[in-house]
């Protein structure tokens, strides 16, 4: 059977309903949030060594990063 | 913490991983080429014994298994496939179409979804070296080296983009009306998971699409999406009971 298109693969085009600009005073783009909200809304795509479990390389990067809440979403364990 | 949410998608994202399958006997190259081949679409596996998912037969779709490399018994491969496919299930039946029987030695995640090991993964040196740039001189640059926008993970999610009065309601809950939207992505059907952001690309919640991209345009009233997690806090744009 041959390969099919793995999401990545999918284009999409962006279709225009009518224009509207957004007020500079709310919100930001996501590259440009100051540290704070960056961190708050940011994520990290770890490549974590085999060794510790994710429990613990969380509470590392909790540790280290200073944050005051963080969570995990899943690991490969082979 | 509040980018919790966005990992939902990912999980039910596509993966693809590079591994090493072991081969009980020799295989020539051709062979082992063109049985890869045959597993491309769609395999059926049954959960192993420690799974937590029920045990019955499931569908799979492989995109791509591409042989990369062999060293006597030793195969590496790079394989594409939907969430939810064992790998060490497939070389196991891999082995079994060749006769001779295989197995899973080593297998590493190279993506999630959109986010991929080259582009956007840190190890834990670069996070206390990144880290410390970041606390010790103030270098934002730094800071973004580590950390991503949890919107990175919404990169292969089909997007509605809405109007800054529309935005206040949706993190109340509320479910998304024609008027409200001003772009959206092609290719979203009905009953498809879409993220609905703000015009400066913000995530605003995850939804459900209740009608095609193809009737989004043609709307101008009636409900688009129904908001399934919000992911903005309320109040960062204003409650504006009536579009501009």
């Amino acid at each position: 059977m041959p390969g099919s298109s793995a999401p990545w693969e999918v284009e999409r085009q962006l279709l225009v309903k009518t224009h509207e600009k957004t007020d500079p005073r709310y919100g930001y783009k996501p590259e440009e949030r100051p540290p704070k909200e960056y961190i708050r809304f940011g994520l990290i795509n770890l490549d974590k060594p085999a060794g510790p479990s994710s429990h613990e390389v969380t509470a590392w990067i909790k540790r280290i990063v200073g944050a005051e809440r963080i969570g995990h979403g899943g690991t490969l364990e082979t | 913490m509040e980018a919790r949410r966005v990992i939902q998608p990912l999980l039910l994202a596509g993966k693809e991983y590079v591994g090493v399958m072991r081969l009980h006997s020799e295989v020539p190259e051709k062979r082992l080429r063109g049985i890869f081949g045959e597993f491309e679409g769609r395999v059926y596996q049954k959960p192993p014994l420690r799974s937590s998912v029920k045990r019955v037969v499931r569908i799979r779709t492989i995109y791509h298994l591409d042989f990369l490399e062999m060293e006597g018994r030793n195969v590496l491969f790079r394989v594409a496939c939907q969430a939810g496919t064992y790998i060490r299930k497939l070389c196991h039946d891999i082995g079994e179409a060749l006769g001779c029987g295989a197995h899973m030695k080593e297998l590493r995640r190279v993506r999630a979804g959109p986010l991929t090991e080259d582009k956007d993964s840190v190890t834990l040196h670069e996070i206390v070296y990144f880290n410390s740039r970041w606390k010790e001189r103030g270098d934002e640059e730094a800071l973004r080296s580590f950390i991503i926008p949890m919107e990175r993970a919404l990169e292969l999610t089909p997007k509605i983009y809405i109007r800054d009065s529309a935005v206040d309601a949706i993190c109340h809950g509320a479910n998304l009306t024609a008027p409200g939207a001003v772009y959206f992505e092609s290719g979203i059907k009905r009953d498809d998971q879409v993220a609905i952001m703000t015009l400066k690309g913000e995530a605003v919640a995850l939804a459900k699409a209740l009608v095609s991209s193809e009737d989004m345009l043609k709307l101008d009233k009636g409900f688009l999406a129904k908001t399934i997690r919000v992911l903005m806090p309320r109040g960062v744009y204003p409650r504006m009971w009536r579009s501009q």
